[in-house]
């Protein structure tokens, strides 16, 4: 396969992962490799970085497309075709290679790791193929921690206490390399398109909320200031523009200078923008919580665009939870599970009932909602067949200024089993809310101009 | 292309000889922007060496540095070009018994142009290197203004017609990101994004722009930064701020790192104080 097909398909696979590259893109990376060749694969994956891709959250699907059509090898690693090391001995020299942070070495290792313990099914029949996992399973790196800590001799001191975490973070990146192996012996196998297709992971304003996995959670939670800020700073652009009214005199003369004293263009007051106070009603039951989670830190991370931020939480009860989303923004990661813990939001059985929370707020918190008030209700409406007490609800909502239902289900698995979705949207406006993309483009309509 | 380096050790070699030591993907970028002539779009969180990028490209080829500094509201007069209107004015008192056409050919001539950064840099004749800093504050028309400049390397002025470069300029726009910078321009640009260099890269730096700190001091520094980095800040430490500690632990006379030194300078690295009650925790400070 010659090099300009290659890079082609290479350009389909990442577009089919939501990287825009066009024609042009693809001209400036071929001209990229005919510059720098392929001597230095870092160098070659940097240049069609800096040709492809045109944003920081894409780079991560980038590496592993780029992984999978630029494999570093073809077929069974070099050094596995002369040795089949035990599983102790693979281990001994994993313990080296990561005390010591001997990163081709690791390579190496892994790519013996996952053809010495990954493969499974019979060879050449269609469901053979090679699993991290199996491997991971097998060779348990996470246990030779006591083993590489002792192996590294750390002189005593300050800097004692960080080994540990560093040993982890070590063994997380053999990890990385066992999967990036495995991918691409299964490529091999397979198919490099297909497998891209599949095994590629979105970038993660696109993560499903409900099917993000641990680090993927984790990877969600660093972008919220950064989206945080982005919002605020496109709102403040929007209520400039907005600016109509009053003129202000001293910068319209000012400005007139430029024209000869000719005041041509009119400059207006500025308006002080109206700051919502909003209510947050989340469900925080199983996988609907990190959808809520992600939110709330969304909103606290907004609380200068609001006069005020009152989040409260249920699974069968309502509690009001504003003061543990302020305290906590030191650390995000433990939030769900001290609002478990610290509110009283599970009376019953623990399975959601939109119902019963809807009374509680009704009965407890009447007169949190008002004329001024925006409300953001967080679930995925999915009730226990319990009932859903539509009235209660619009009776609550009737004052505020706006409210919205933001349903972290596909739109098309609504009402679907036990979900009330359809019954709710018919009190409240309801939208599908997937990904932090849509949850972005939904909060920035919360906030009038 | 703007033809300043030969190959992508040279552009690393360069650099560090200007005190600017490049990770692998700063030198090939750069060699690249270089040589297919494209404008590089850096972005990365504050603190990194984004402009000093440009700086040391600049001092290492011997390139004059014509920068536009991006805020909100900066427009075409302050960064393109603006008429001197007074000039004119005077021009058109002084030539009183002038017939029409000769005043209106005369007023609009390149006497009367002020040239700002941009196009300052498009009509030089000697090697350039253009930085348009912290784009993303700049307003979205204005992007409209630089997709002219970076594309195709000249300015229209209605006037007097289309002034293209004789020179390319080696452009740089850097971001931080606070605003999506539209597709349009992202295209016409190169795009890196500088992170956080590896520990290693983070230690030459240290010992480099820190003379005279002890290695094992160094090295220890840089894991407790890495270490920071790891947690859930608000603010991570950046490069700059790695640096200024180095610096205050070697006024502070430190041989190596103990619980009371890094407690009280703590502050130089971490700017809130949440942030400082987390590292405290995590990095067992109070542990006696």
């Amino acid at each position: 396969m010659s090099v300009s097909d290659r890079l082609t398909e290479f350009v389909q696979a990442l577009r089919a992962k939501g990287i825009q590259a066009g024609p042009g893109e693809t001209i400036d990376a071929a001209a990229a490799l005919e510059v720098l060749g392929f001597d230095d694969r870092e160098r070659t994956r940097e240049g069609l970085a800096a040709c492809l891709i045109r944003r920081d959250g894409q780079r991560a699907v980038f590496d592993s497309t780029f992984d999978l059509f630029f494999p570093l090898g073809v077929g069974i690693p070099e050094q596995a075709r002369h040795e089949q090391p035990t599983l102790d001995e693979l281990n001994d020299r994993l313990v080296a290679a990561l005390a010591f942070d001997d990163e081709e070495q690791l390579l190496q290792l892994a790519g013996l790791a996952v053809d010495a313990f990954g493969q499974y099914g019979q060879g050449g029949s269609g469901s053979s193929g090679y699993s991290a996992h199996q491997t991971l399973d097998r060779v348990q790196p996470q246990t030779l921690l006591v083993r590489i800590l002792a192996a590294m001799q750390a002189q005593a001191g300050f800097t004692e206490r960080l080994d540990r975490d560093e040993v982890r973070r070590r063994i997380e990146r053999f990890r990385e390399l066992v999967r990036g192996e495995a991918l691409r012996r299964v490529a091999e196998l397979r198919g490099r398109e297909r497998l891209a297709r599949t095994a590629v992971p979105p970038t993660p304003d696109q993560l499903d909320f409900l099917q993000a996995g641990r680090t993927q959670v984790a990877e969600m939670r660093r972008m919220v200031q950064p989206l945080a800020r982005k919002l605020a700073t496109r709102l403040a652009a929007r209520r400039r523009r907005a600016a109509r009214g009053q003129i202000d005199l001293r910068r319209t003369l000012r400005r007139s200078l430029s024209t000869g004293g000719v005041p041509m263009t009119p400059v207006f007051r500025r308006h002080r923008p109206g700051r919502p106070e909003i209510v947050l009603l989340c469900d925080m039951s199983g996988s609907v919580a990190s959808f809520a989670n992600f939110t709330m830190l969304l909103v606290q991370a907004l609380r200068d665009q609001f006069s005020k931020v009152r989040v409260f939480a249920f699974v069968d009860g309502m509690d009001e939870v504003t003061h543990l989303v302020t305290n906590g923004v030191a650390d995000p990661a433990a939030l769900g599970a001290r609002i478990l813990s610290e509110a009283s939001i599970i009376r019953w059985d623990g399975h959601s009932d939109y119902g019963r929370s809807i009374d509680e707020f009704a009965d407890r918190y009447p007169d949190v909602i008002g004329p001024k008030t925006s409300v953001v209700i967080l679930g995925d409406a999915r009730n226990n067949n319990g009932d859903p007490r539509l009235a209660v609800l619009a009776h609550i909502l009737a004052p505020a200024r706006r409210a919205f239902w933001l349903n972290p289900e596909r739109r098309d698995l609504w009402n679907t089993d036990d979900s009330a979705a359809h019954d709710y949207a018919q009190v409240v406006e309801m939208h599908e809310c997937r990904n932090a993309r849509q949850l972005g483009v939904l909060v920035s309509r919360l906030i009038p101009v | 292309m703007t033809g300043f380096f030969t190959s992508v050790d040279e552009v690393a070699a360069r650099l560090a000889d200007a005190g600017y030591l490049a990770s692998n993907a700063v030198a090939t970028t750069v060699f690249l922007a270089d040589r297919l002539g494209k404008p590089l779009l850096v972005e990365g969180p504050a603190g990194v060496g984004k402009t000093e990028l440009a700086k040391a490209v600049a001092q290492v080829t011997g390139s004059r540095l014509v920068r536009l500094q991006c805020y909100e509201g900066v427009d075409e007069s302050r960064a393109l070009y603006e008429w001197n209107h007074a000039k004119q004015l005077l021009r058109i008192t002084a030539g009183r018994d002038e017939t029409w056409d000769q005043a209106r050919t005369d007023i609009f001539s390149e006497e009367f142009l002020l040239a700002r950064p941009l196009l300052t840099a498009i009509r030089g004749d000697e090697p350039t290197v253009l930085l348009i800093d912290e784009t993303d504050k700049a307003d979205v028309e204005v992007e409209g203004l630089l997709l002219e400049v970076l594309g195709d390397f000249q300015v229209t002025v209605p006037e007097l017609g289309t002034i293209t470069a004789t020179q390319r300029p080696f452009a740089v726009l850097t971001s931080n990101a606070t605003r999506e910078l539209s597709e349009a321009l992202r295209r016409r640009c190169l795009f890196l994004h500088i992170d956080f260099p590896d520990e290693d890269l983070e230690k030459r730096i240290v010992l480099a722009r820190v003379p005279g700190i002890d290695e094992t001091l160094a090295t220890s520094i840089v894991r407790v930064i890495n270490a920071l980095r790891a947690m859930e800040l608000r603010k991570s430490p950046s490069v700059a701020e790695t640096i200024d500690w180095a610096r205050t632990l070697l006024e502070l006379g430190a041989e190596s790192l103990n619980e009371e030194l890094v407690r009280d300078s703590l502050g130089v690295i971490l700017k809130h104080q949440e942030d400082m009650v987390k590292a405290g925790q995590r990095l067992e400070l109070d542990k006696l």
